[in-house]
């Protein structure tokens, strides 16, 4: 059962950081295979803060948020926006080329080492639930994940700028007709995304480690939540997630020797059934 | 109408009273290339101590050939080419460990079993859509490495293979341990293989190939079995980089783990790139570009080379798409319309 | 005069909206047939049905007496159903003649043939260079498709499809985006089409139509309202309110 939990726990990180991509790419239908450096970005921002800093856990976490929002923002503007209309391909090469320097820029600044992080001691140990015993830590992640999760799902159908970004989504030619401003969505989505795998790097260190090749590291699976769960489809991204979460740590748990395999698995399993996502995409 | 049948009348420049013999010879091997091919012969009395950095050069352009094949041409993109490059140096190191270091049967074993894999993720690789594409090509080079990883005790992992034995070629010609056995072997290799993809992309079935890319909508309504032709090539492709792969363990008497790594393969895209997809010259001069930079810089810091790499990556897309042939091509082109609109200008 | 193409209860829908509904069309042998229909009534999506672009949803549809609801595009493409787009689905960055050649080379099964180049293949460049002439295209042979103008390009979407030497030839809208001196031409070269090729035609200028079809369907809403010869279409009730709204008679 410890699994499970641990599975959903590395589920929720997964879908922290993948929600972005997966609406970016169902509101921009743009590629940014550049999404996980985002999260590499708040991890670091959380790990500098906590270690040279001294700055409590809970409290970094508001940066870890804040700064790849900001980075969000500027190369959005400056960057991607010229990109939008470019083919599959420019977009693919553009955001490798990212990652690199992204990667790079780690490596000089904080070395190729794993970064350590030390949990504040409300988040460490157990709760002792009938039947199980679950880590505080994990237990964390998954309410978090829920309430970022279902927040999200929410202000998409209830408020008005969630349904100015379904409108986008839907026809950005009649959207912008409507009188929306389709350019401010897309920056303020590609911000919030950044932002939220920004929350996910940080929150996962514990659990994902981070060094600077995580946005290669973890690309891999990003890439099945979005395709799994269906580009733009937040609840879908969510159950993927978990799913892969799950599939993964349990994999490595219960058949050690093939554990790491778990994963294409599931790749090659949900081309081979459901090419187009288990969940459909929100717009073709 | 009467400045249509005024050019058909005005006389093809290049002198034949049929004016579509410009496209007839298009297939002709041009002078420039000619010219191209001389200077690995030029090369090999020029750089008597730089073999085995030839044979690089050589190496990763077949590599690039590779992907153009599969990209330039049909259009597909893959973040894991280096897959079917590690199969081929990898089935080298097992032949070679296990007495079998013929070189001739290295490089077939290797084409056979890297089109092996090619062909079968081909078919992953055209369910499903772009996004899916990427991720089959990544997973499946992930895969592999996972797999030699795991499996240390025969490949080596990360430290290599040892003992790789390579017997002389033909029975005739030994590697001797200055590389230029090894360079004047890559290097015909490599012309052998570009002399057919040259063969290929002008056939029928390359330009069905270009048609594919240029319009997949299309070709199905021209009769077209699409998805055949696209596992065709991409099988092919595999089969190339897998003896671009068998040269390296060849030529290098070792292969480790980073024959498969996602850096190998994000470095190949880059270095197509640069020398621009969809000409066949493009990944050589790419990669003669590449090798030779990596070489003058090889005592940076590795992650300088990547953050520069990622930049020139970033810029080319923004604003120089084609690369380095694809902008020559461009220039090229509007040079020659300039210049047959004033002929024309003077002739009404 | 037997049916060379058929439809039987062909329906297509999109979740709820039925865009194909229940169509029963018979196109005759050598026939000149031409559907028409108000905007958004689901001509193209037939077409694109018909060439199994898209999937029915249920019905069948029959091609020289064979079924071929379940074969694919380039399958039927092959045994003689050509069509053409109603926006140029060309090849921008070849040469019109590049573009022309390969649709004769698949025509003549050539598509395989990795080894000898298609630019050496006199048989082929030929054809092609004789269909550009009847089309007037060959002082452009040698110029990219993305340089020419729309017109120009359209008339190379004829050419794609006559290279294809079809026995069943699907036109959508063949003179949109045409400018109307050119169109007559683009429509003489059509009509000069030899009687063995049948013809089903989508177009808008009912000038055109009527000047050209033997035979009319007319497609509302996704239903086939009515299918008869021009005269009769001409002074249906039900036609004119369809086109004019309710009839001011």
């Amino acid at each position: 059962m410890t699994i499970f939990f641990d599975g959903v726990a590395f589920g929720m990180l997964l879908f922290l950081i993948s929600v972005g991509l997966s609406v970016t790419l169902g509101l921009m239908n743009f590629i940014n295979l550049a999404h996980g450096a985002f999260a590499m970005l708040g991890g670091y921002a959380c790990v500098v803060l906590l270690n040279r800093y001294g700055v409590p856990f809970l409290a970094t976490l508001p940066v870890a948020i804040l700064v790849p929002a900001l980075a969000g923002i500027v190369l959005e503007k400056t960057l991607y926006r010229r990109l939008y209309a470019a083919s599959e391909l420019d977009q693919v090469l553009f955001s490798i080329g990212l990652v690199f320097m992204a990667v790079a820029t780690a490596h000089y600044f904080f070395g190729a080492q794993q970064q350590p992080l030390h949990l504040p001691d409300f988040l460490q140990g157990q709760i002792h639930l009938p039947g199980m015993d679950v880590g505080v830590y994990r237990l964390f992640l998954i309410v978090v994940g829920l309430v970022v999760a279902f927040g999200l799902q929410w202000s998409v159908i209830k408020t008005p700028f969630g349904a100015k970004l379904r409108a986008s989504v839907d026809n950005q030619r009649v959207a912008r007709g409507l009188g929306i401003d389709v350019n401010r969505v897309f920056s303020l989505t590609f911000a919030l995304g950044s932002a939220l795998a920004g929350l996910g790097g940080a929150m996962g260190v514990e659990m994902l480690g981070l060094d600077p090749e995580f946005p290669v590291k973890y690309l891999v699976y990003f890439l099945i939540v979005v395709t799994v769960g269906g580009s733009g489809n937040i609840l879908g991204s969510l159950y993927a997630a978990i799913l892969l979460g799950v599939a993964d740590v349990a994999g490595k748990y219960y058949i050690p020797q093939i554990g790491a395999f778990i994963i294409y698995a599931v790749m090659v399993a949900a081309l081979i059934f459901r090419p187009h996502g288990l969940f459909g995409r929100s717009h073709n | 109408m009467s400045t249509l049948s005024l050019n058909k009348a005005s006389p093809d420049p290049s002198g034949g009273a049929d004016p579509l013999a410009r496209y007839r010879r298009s297939a002709h091997w041009k002078p420039l290339e000619y010219l191209f091919w001389l200077l690995p012969v030029a090369a090999y009395f020029l750089f008597p101590g730089n073999y085995l950095l030839l044979s690089q050069i050589a190496i990763t352009g077949l590599f690039a050939l590779s992907l153009d094949l599969i990209f330039g041409y049909a259009g597909l993109i893959s973040l894991g080419h280096a897959a079917f490059f590690g199969v081929g140096a990898y089935t080298v190191g097992f032949l070679g460990t296990n007495g079998l270091g013929d070189p001739i049967l290295g490089l077939v074993l290797a084409a056979v079993f890297a089109a092996l894999l090619g062909f079968l993720s081909s078919f992953l690789l055209l369910r499903g859509n772009d996004l899916s594409r990427l991720m089959v090509t990544l997973g499946v080079a992930l895969m592999l490495y996972e797999l030699a990883n795991k499996f240390t005790s025969i490949t080596g992992g990360v430290d290599g293979m040892p003992g790789i034995e390579v017997k002389p070629i033909l029975g005739l010609f030994d590697f001797d341990m200055f590389g230029r056995v090894g360079f004047v072997y890559s290097v015909v290799v490599l012309f052998v293989l570009f002399w057919f993809a040259r063969r290929l992309v002008h056939s029928p079935f390359g330009q069905s190939l270009r048609g594919i890319h240029m319009n997949a909508l299309r070709m199905p309504a021209l009769g077209v079995p699409v998805n055949r032709r696209l596992v065709k090539i991409y099988t092919i492709g595999a089969a190339y980089a897998g003896v671009a792969g068998a040269l390296l363990a060849q030529t290098n008497q070792f292969v480790s783990l980073d024959v498969l790594s996602f850096q190998r393969s994000a470095d190949l895209l880059l270095i197509l790139i640069l020398g621009g997809a969809g000409h066949l010259y493009g990944g050589i001069i790419g990669a003669v570009v590449f090798v030779v930079i990596n070489y003058f810089l090889s005592d940076m810091n590795p992650q300088y080379w990547q953050f520069w790499l990622g930049l020139i990556l970033v810029l080319i897309v923004l604003f120089a798409r084609g690369g380095i042939l694809g902008t020559a091509r461009q220039w090229m082109d509007s040079r020659r319309r300039a210049r047959a609109h004033s002929r024309t200008g003077e002739a009404s | 005069m037997s049916a060379v193409l058929q439809t039987r209860d062909l329906v297509r829908t999109f979740g709820a909206f039925v865009v194909t509904d229940r169509v029963n069309l018979s196109v005759a042998a050598g026939a000149r047939h031409a559907l028409i229909g108000p905007n958004g009534a689901g001509k193209t999506t037939l077409i694109n049905l018909l060439t199994g672009y898209l999937e029915p949803t249920a019905g069948s549809v029959i091609l020289m007496d064979q079924d071929v609801t379940r074969m694919p595009q380039h399958d039927r493409c092959r045994r003689g159903l050509v069509r053409t787009f109603q926006i140029n689905q060309l090849f921008k960055d070849m040469t019109v003649l590049e573009s022309v050649a390969l649709a004769v080379s698949e025509r003549q099964g050539l598509g395989t043939q990795w080894w000898r180049p298609l630019a050496r293949r006199g048989e082929v460049v030929d054809e092609a260079a004789a269909i550009l002439e009847r089309l007037k295209l060959l002082p452009d042979a040698l110029e990219t498709t993305r340089n020419l103008a729309y017109g120009r390009q359209r008339l190379i979407e004829i050419a794609l499809a006559l290279a294809l030497e079809p026995k069943v030839l699907l036109l959508d809208e063949p003179a949109a985006g045409v400018p109307t001196g050119e169109s007559q031409e683009l429509f003489e070269t059509i009509a000069q089409l030899p009687r063995d090729v049948t013809i089903l035609l989508i177009e808008h200028d009912m000038n055109l139509v009527f000047r050209f079809a033997d035979r009319i369907s007319v497609l509302v809403s996704g239903a086939l309202l009515v299918e008869d010869t021009p005269d009769v279409i001409a002074h249906h009730p039900r036609v004119k309110e369809v086109y004019l709204g309710e009839s001011h008679v």
